[in-house]
């Protein structure tokens, strides 16, 4: 019997697995060929694929950085490659100063890169919260910084106007003390109006002409490119946000007049399409101002654009208060805080982080809106690729100005988008 | 600082409104500068260059008035129009003449209200075409896809062309010359039709420019030239003589080469009034003796001009053809400076 063993003594060996249900097979077959459809549709996945790289790699491979001209470009392609598509980025190489700052005098270049990267000191508190609260002090300067250094001249200017501020505050602090609230809020606004209006102008003229510090004044037809986008954007997104608050309040209030004032502005706005405004802007109001007014065409622009982001972030955030609970207005109500406490320690903090992604979304939208100012003859980076391809060297490109503007606006914008999904992910409090 | 700005001129309405009136020549003058509407770009006609000067045939006539008026050709403050904002721009006062490539016509001179003080470029509408589409007339392209830019007159002078001839097309409408320039070589349509200036200018820029064929038929007039706003008689001479004067030292010899030897005196009279050794010619206008020898000293005589932004020295080719003086059997024709 013991020569008939028919019941195995010793283990098998490990073995591979079958090659289909290993590596890089298996994980085709479970992902990408599952079915007949899936594998119909990765085919054409593929295809598409190959299809643009063949195109675009070759075309971003060959590209040539550094000629003269179109022709020239083409010259030295013939010469060095034979005839393949080739991106001809020698008008990036030349021309990349005035698509980033218009024609902003060239040996004054460094003021708006200071002001851009001390764009990013002021922001940086409002950002990130474990700064030192202190530099919100810069921040608040900052604006006054921004206009000084972009358009120059005498420092006296922008400094008067933020005086303005500073007397508003005072008589809003005096008038409290006396009067009460209401009394505070309108007269700090008349005094800083009233400032504006009628002492301004001369005491920024007079301390000018007695201690004349300033710099080279640059004006608003030297600005273009990149930085005008920017220049619109930022202040746009800077001041639609704190407005759109008011304008989401205003419009909740149960005082007639202001919620009629805020639902009629918001319902206008948003009825209305942004070139229509900056249509207004530029041409509507030249019949309505004295002829000869030199009413800055970009601050025009920048106003335009505040009030129509404004109205949107109203919507937004009005988004935000509707998802609040009754429960919290009613639990600020029972502790006893006034309106604006409410609004500061209970309200606006959850609202406000509810609309986070809304918010962002407003801002990417307004910042890329920027360039419809083409259509009024300002020189953005759409308008300048216009502008260089109707010069005789560089008459005939096309794709390459478009992809180096879009890299520049993918950038900002990509870098909002994930700033914002940061910041969701570090209010986030709730345990869903 | 800007917003005090805006307020204070908000409240000394009336008084600048007064001051406006005072005439544009005093305006510019009291100025500095001045605001000339250019396009925002168009090929040989006007564009920035690399350090942001603009340039072109149009830019000549801003900068030659500017010379003329105040003695500084790159006193100019140039101004970005679009075809929507121009006509506005200049009603506004926002610009003191526009000089960009604007189609003399009857309801711009008389209903928009303006004074068009003359032609510095005749142009019309002309076809281009792949030459291996076998074409060599107009008249031959019954159904052909057309690639044209929308809102402009170009698009009714092609639809009365066709309409008139009993041959259909089908449209391909498109927004700027850059963009039909896509189209056109992406075979999205057979022709591509704007003013013959603009094909010129596109065809040029063509990897194989020759495969392109210009067809011969012209089918509209567009008397291109500057203008200014009605009812400022005295600027609009000023901006017409000129333009004037730029077109006369052609016909009699006068070049930035030879300018300052002839601004000496010369025997022949036409010369020495244009500039200003005999008569008052300029003091009529309101400006000194000189002005006429300013405006040809910036970019030379109108055929100098011509032949350094679009003339057949450049990548762009442009004959003379209709633009020939009126001595060489063109059109371009000044009156006498007498």
């Amino acid at each position: 019997m013991s020569d008939k063993s028919f019941v195995r003594t010793e283990m098998l060996g490990e073995q591979a697995p079958p090659l289909t249900e290993v590596g890089i097979v298996k994980w085709m077959r479970a992902n990408l060929f599952s079915s007949v459809s899936n594998s119909i549709l990765t085919l054409i996945g593929i295809y598409a694929i190959y299809y643009l790289a063949s195109h675009l790699v070759p075309w971003f491979w060959y590209s040539i950085w550094n000629a003269g001209s179109l022709s020239e470009c083409r010259e030295i392609r013939e010469a060095a490659y034979g005839d393949v598509p080739s991106a001809c980025f020698a008008v990036i190489t030349e021309r990349w100063n005035q698509l980033l700052f218009g024609f902003y005098p060239q040996h004054l270049y460094w003021r708006p890169v200071l002001a851009f990267v001390l764009l990013f000191v002021a922001l940086a508190p409002v950002l990130f919260n474990n700064l030192p609260r202190k530099m919100f002090i810069f921040s608040a300067i900052y604006p006054f910084l921004l206009v000084w250094l972009i358009w120059g001249g005498t420092i006296w200017g922008p400094m008067a106007v933020a005086a303005g501020f500073v007397v508003g505050w005072y008589a809003a602090k005096i008038l409290g003390d006396r009067f009460g609230a209401i009394a505070a809020v309108g007269g700090g606004i008349l005094a800083a109006i009233i400032w504006w209006m009628f002492l301004a102008g001369p005491i920024a003229g007079g301390l000018s002409s007695v201690l004349p510090i300033g710099i080279e004044a640059v004006t608003s037809k030297d600005l273009g490119g990149f930085m005008l986008s920017v220049i619109i954007g930022v202040t746009g997104i800077a001041l639609s946000l704190p407005i759109g608050i008011l304008l989401a309040l205003g419009r909740q209030s149960n005082l007639f007049f202001i919620k009629s004032i805020c639902v009629g502005f918001i319902e206008f706005i948003r009825g209305v399409p942004l070139i229509t405004l900056l249509f207004t802007a530029s041409l509507l109001l030249n019949y309505f101002l004295p002829p000869g007014t030199n009413f800055d065409i970009v601050l025009r622009v920048i106003i335009m654009v505040t009030l129509f982001a404004a109205a949107y972030m109203a919507e937004v955030i009005r988004g935000g208060l509707a998802a609040l609970p009754r429960g919290q207005y009613e639990a600020a109500d029972a502790l006893g805080l006034d309106y604006w406490k409410a609004q500061q320690l209970i309200i606006m903090p959850q609202a406000l982080k509810i609309s986070i992604p809304g918010i962002v979304n407003t801002f990417i939208g307004l910042f890329k809106d920027t360039v419809l100012v083409v259509f009024i003859g300002l020189l953005d980076p759409l308008g300048l690729t216009g502008a260089i391809r109707a010069t005789t060297e560089w008459n005939g490109i096309y794709w390459e100005l478009f992809v180096f503007v879009g890299f520049l606006f993918f950038i900002c914008c990509f870098s909002m988008s994930r700033y914002s999904m940061y910041l969701e992910q570090k209010l986030r409090t709730d345990h869903r | 600082m800007k917003k005090s700005v805006f307020i204070g001129a908000l409240t000394a309405a009336g008084l600048a409104a007064g001051f406006a009136s005072a005439g544009t020549l005093e305006d510019v003058q009291a100025a500095g500068s001045l605001k000339c509407g250019v396009t925002t770009g168009l090929v040989g006609f006007a564009a920035p260059d690399a350090n942001g000067e603009w340039e072109g045939f149009d830019v000549s006539v801003c900068r030659a008035v500017a010379a003329a008026v105040l003695g500084d050709g790159t006193a100019v403050e140039f101004v970005p129009t679009t075809g929507q904002t121009r006509f506005t721009a200049l009603a506004s006062g926002e610009i003191d003449l526009l000089a960009r490539n604007t189609t003399w016509t009857f309801s711009r001179d008389v209903d928009l209200k303006f004074t068009f003080v003359g032609v510095n470029y005749y142009d019309g509408q002309g076809f281009m075409v792949r030459k291996d589409l076998g074409v060599s007339s107009a008249t031959e392209l019954d159904g052909a896809t057309v690639c044209i830019q929308t809102g402009t007159t170009t698009e009714l002078n092609l639809a009365d062309y066709f309409k008139s001839n009993n041959m259909s097309y089908e449209p391909v409408p498109i927004e700027t010359n850059a963009e039909a320039q896509q189209q056109y070589l992406a075979g999205a349509c057979d022709v591509y039709t704007t003013d013959a200036s603009g094909l010129a200018a596109t065809r040029a820029t063509f990897e194989d420019a020759d495969a392109h064929v210009l067809l011969p038929e012209i089918i509209s007039k567009e008397p291109l030239g500057p203008l200014v706003r009605h009812g400022d008689d005295q600027w609009a001479d000023i901006a017409r003589w000129t333009l004037n004067a730029l077109i006369t030292a052609e016909e009699i010899g006068v070049t930035s080469a030879n300018l300052e030897e002839m601004a000496k005196g010369t025997n022949n009279p036409e010369i020495n009034r244009l500039l200003g050794t005999e008569g008052d010619l300029g003091g009529m206008l309101g400006l000194d003796a000189e002005w006429a020898k300013r405006a040809i000293a910036v970019g030379g005589n109108y055929g100098e001009i011509y032949a350094a932004n679009i003339g057949e020295g450049t990548p762009i080719a442009l004959a003379r053809g209709l633009n020939a003086q009126w001595t060489q059997g063109g059109l371009i024709y000044s009156p006498p400076f007498r």
